[in-house]
């Protein structure tokens, strides 16, 4: 999978996807209703189903999260394999301050 | 000045009553409260054991055409069609579990509730739910 690095930061910039991916890395696999569910009541947000359904996709366009279909239900997943990239295009082991 | 209007009877769309009848008893703790055969199917019922005469949940056949598509989708986003109280929903997580019951949300402290949320086996999703304090 060959994913443009700028799609990455685009879908990063956001700050309700960002605490999508907090919620998904507290728990990964969940369902759009407890998505929906966390941004509401953790995180006071108001956003529509729709608006969530549609941050989903940009970050799975990113690669950041990925649909997986168990049956009837459908599960989000974070993926962190495009952060790697990022990370050792600029974070040397060298500058990682003092082991 | 009030007009007495309060509700005594909700459903839910099943796909088999006898399963559902089952479920909801046998495996959610509810109680049959009526059963009366209505032409092909039953006028069923069942409430809580603690509050008999309280509002009544009827299960109800999910047969007319346009209620698959629309059970399907809201199960697809894991959305419960309906929310039932419990004392613990930790608790009532694990003893469900060890039935057998498939959950699509483990129990989340959202603050003021806690919830989590289950497949009903008759095409439903159904939330459990604990308020804080």
């Amino acid at each position: 999978m060959l994913l443009d690095v700028g799609d990455v930061f685009k879908a990063l910039v956001d700050p309700t996807r960002r605490l999508i991916l907090d919620e998904l890395t507290e728990r990964d696999g969940q369902t759009l209703f407890e998505i929906c569910a966390r941004l509401t009541t953790k995180h006071g947000l108001g956003s529509s189903r729709q608006a969530i359904s549609q941050h989903l996709d940009v970050l799975e366009a990113a690669g950041l999260v990925e649909t997986r279909r168990e049956g009837r239900y459908k599960f989000h997943h974070i993926d962190t394999a495009p952060l790697v990239p990022i990370v050792e295009r600029w974070l040397r082991p060298e500058r990682w301050g003092p082991a | 000045m009030g007009t007495g209007v309060r509700i005594h009877l909700t459903s839910v769309l099943v796909d088999d009553q006898e399963k559902a009848l089952r479920f909801y008893t046998d495996v959610l703790g509810f109680v049959t409260k009526h059963d009366v055969p209505l032409g092909d199917a039953r006028w069923l019922t069942v409430v809580s054991p603690q509050d008999p005469d309280g509002t009544e949940l009827l299960l109800e056949p999910d047969g007319h055409p346009a209620v698959k598509p629309f059970k399907e989708a809201l199960v697809a986003d894991g959305i419960p069609f309906t929310s039932f109280a419990v004392d613990d929903v930790e608790t009532e997580y694990e003893r469900l579990r060890g039935l057998g019951v498939r959950f699509t949300q483990q129990p989340v402290d959202m603050g003021p509730v806690t919830t989590a949320v289950l497949d009903d086996t008759c095409g439903n999703l159904i939330q459990i739910a604990t308020q804080a304090g």
